[in-house]
């Protein structure tokens, strides 16, 4: 649909003996809006650093535009930032911060005063020009970041974990308000989260990442439905994942029952990892369950139960707004769409086992690290 | 709030030894010897208006080459590895910990006509050098017994209070904030001028304050470095303690119209910082 904006081509990041970045290799498109996601230390901010030009890969090649733009210092990419920290001019009013690209790029006084205020209407700061910094929230100042960077019409704009700071309601306004200014600007967002709500809420594209490497690309469906790996099954949204083996086309084995599902294309017999998304199951009395197992923990959530069921030994999360008992027995029920079926990978047997359910629950729950990706640089 | 108990010995200090002798030095600037309240020790104020001048004239360019020296060290150090940075602050504290008069004295032993500085310059044959090719008659430069000594004296022995606290601001400013400045196209004057200069700002006045006070009021100084000749301030007030000129009525009226004046001064440049507005125009 558009044409290629930024490639990677081979990149990789070395510090030391860690590597950071693994031979990277990764286009963009023009106008979409790219989101880098994976865990703290995986690469993501770095590699928006390089393209950034804050860091120059240890080897490989950057392109922007079909150039190479490796030597290519910041202050001449046609690129903005929005800093985790927003890390705006304390010594300058509201204005003067979104004014200072355009001045820098000498752009004539009467222009410059319409675009700064277009810019802070974009982001609905109409009329704070006068304002300090100091005077503003979190999100007002995450804003004003914002507007810093369009003001200069950038054709990228690159986030760095733009949200990072904020509290959860406000981070899900501002999620929405940057997709609007996204598609209102036009220009591409490369975006840069640990949080997979955030990304499957407003990416055209997902890279997940992990140790430097790409996982997944696609499209925010396909990576929640059809994810590659355990690693991303496990990433993105809540994943059971079971050892099972490939039958035949659209037969999997599992706990030695066989069950339909609608994969196909693997070896007959070849060990797959099974993928159940805990809102594809229903529980059933016991006698009508494709399995039955134990129910070993209940926690109301709001709009379901998280209820975690004992499979002889495995333990599987399952959301559902039907209540059951702990210690009762239950049978379970799984539509043939409800199984995705992958490849073995590195990451099979890592992740998927409910298990340590709280414990895991926990940290998914807390706030953004601040150290995030600080080991990285 | 009942940890307030903690701080009465603070509370006590303070009032001992800060108000009260400030309230002292005012009784005493607005009685006379006979003890009757007068405000004589003013009107002749006048008289003194050289060493005013003299002690605010030095101070000022001891400050600003306090700058010109100070600020780029800060500025170069702040930029350095641990290593460089440890080391170079120990040599900056290190004269600070010899006796002031030591230092003085050290100065004077260079500076002086005979002095190491002159000796190794003839001694190089220097002068020779000079005097054939200028025709001149020189036998050694004259720095000691002169203003600028008593300059150099002031910017040896109070450049630390300038470096210390701009090395500190510099320090603590964001890397991100100078990211987002070449982020947004400023090449790296650019991003001195309009971004780490202004923040700097607060460290320069706290580092003028440093430098100008002690400075303004200093002693000693101008009578070893300056051979006496330029009377300072801070000489003249000692002379109305200690002196032949014995009247701690005047020394203490002289003292605190300097305080106002330097007070007065202070508050200027403060109110210059905060007016962030005229920074940014800069």
């Amino acid at each position: 649909m558009s044409k290629e904006l930024i490639r990677l081509s081979d990149c990789v990041m070395r510090f030391d003996e860690d590597v950071i970045l693994d031979h990277i290799n990764l286009y963009i498109n023009d106008k979409e809006f790219l989101t880098l996601l994976g865990p703290s230390g995986c690469g993501k901010t770095t590699m928006l650093r390089i393209i950034g030009g804050f860091q120059k890969p240890t080897s490989g090649d950057v392109f922007f535009d079909g150039a190479r733009i490796n030597d290519v210092p910041p202050h001449k990419r046609k690129v903005n930032t929005v800093f985790q920290k927003y890390a705006l001019f304390t010594h300058m009013n509201i204005f003067e911060n979104v004014a200072f690209g355009l001045r820098i790029a000498k752009t004539p006084e009467d222009e410059l005063r319409r675009r700064v205020e277009e810019a802070l209407t974009l982001v609905n700061l109409a009329g704070y020009g006068k304002r300090s910094v100091n005077s503003l929230s979190g999100g007002q100042q995450q804003r004003v970041a914002i507007a810093r960077a369009i003001v200069n019409r950038p054709q990228v704009l690159l986030l760095d974990e733009p949200l990072g700071a904020l509290d959860l309601k406000l981070r899900k306004d501002m999620q929405i308000e940057l997709k609007r200014i996204q598609q209102q600007v036009g220009i591409t967002f490369i975006y840069v989260t640990h949080d997979q709500e955030e990304a499957l809420t407003m990416s055209d594209t997902i890279v997940v990442m992990n140790q430097g490497k790409i996982q997944q690309i696609g499209t925010p469906e396909d990576i929640y439905n059809e994810p590659k790996n355990a690693f991303v099954a496990d990433f993105i949204g809540e994943s059971n994942i079971i050892d099972g083996v490939m039958h035949e086309d659209y037969v999997v084995g599992m706990y030695g029952r066989r069950f339909q599902c609608l994969d196909k294309g693997f070896a007959p017999g070849e060990p797959v990892d099974v993928v159940i998304r805990p809102e594809d199951i229903d529980i059933v009395p016991e006698a009508q369950g494709q399995l039955t197992g134990t129910v070993t923990e209940v926690t109301f959530k709001g709009v379901h139960y998280d209820t975690i069921v004992d499979f002889r030994g495995f333990k599987w999360l399952i959301q559902t707004t039907d209540y059951s008992e702990v210690g009762s027995r239950i049978g379970v029920k799984i539509d043939p769409d409800g199984f995705h079926i992958m490849k073995k990978s590195p990451y099979s047997g890592m992740f998927g086992d409910y298990s340590s359910y709280s414990a895991e629950y926990d940290e998914l729950n807390e706030g953004p690290d601040e150290g995030e990706d600080e080991d990285a640089e | 709030m009942r940890n307030r108990s903690l701080a009465i010995p603070y509370v006590v200090w303070m009032a001992v030894f800060v108000i009260a002798p400030l309230l002292l030095i005012v009784v005493y600037a607005f009685t006379a010897k006979d003890g009757g309240v007068t405000l004589s020790n003013f009107s002749n104020m006048g008289q003194y208006f050289p060493a005013f001048r003299h002690s605010f004239v030095l101070a000022v360019t001891a400050t600003v080459i306090c700058i010109l020296i100070g600020y780029p060290l800060a500025y170069f150090l702040s930029k350095e590895g641990v290593l460089v940075r440890k080391v170079a602050m120990m040599l900056i504290m290190l004269p600070m910990w010899m006796n002031f008069l030591l230092r003085t004295y050290a100065w004077m032993s260079l500076l002086d006509d005979n002095g190491l500085i002159n000796q190794f310059l003839s001694g190089i044959g220097f002068f020779r050098l000079i005097n054939t090719l200028f025709g001149t008659d020189l036998t050694c430069f004259h720095m000691i017994n002169t203003q600028g000594a008593i300059v150099l004296g002031m910017v040896y022995n109070f450049l630390p209070f300038m470096i210390m606290p701009i090395f500190s601001v510099i320090d603590k400013i964001d890397p991100k904030v100078i990211e987002a400045a070449q982020d947004l196209g400023a090449n790296s004057a650019m991003v001195f001028r309009k971004v780490i200069f202004p923040l700097s700002l607060p460290g320069v006045l706290s580092g003028v304050t440093m430098v100008f006070i002690p400075s303004v009021s200093t002693f000693a100084l101008s009578r070893l470095l300056g051979g006496g000749k330029t009377l300072l301030l801070g000489d003249l007030i000692e002379m109305q303690f200690l002196g032949n000129a014995y009247n701690p009525h005047l020394g203490s009226a002289i003292a605190l119209v300097m305080m106002v004046i330097v007070l007065v001064c202070m508050a200027v440049m403060n109110r210059f910082g905060e007016g962030e507005e005229g920074v940014a125009v800069l």
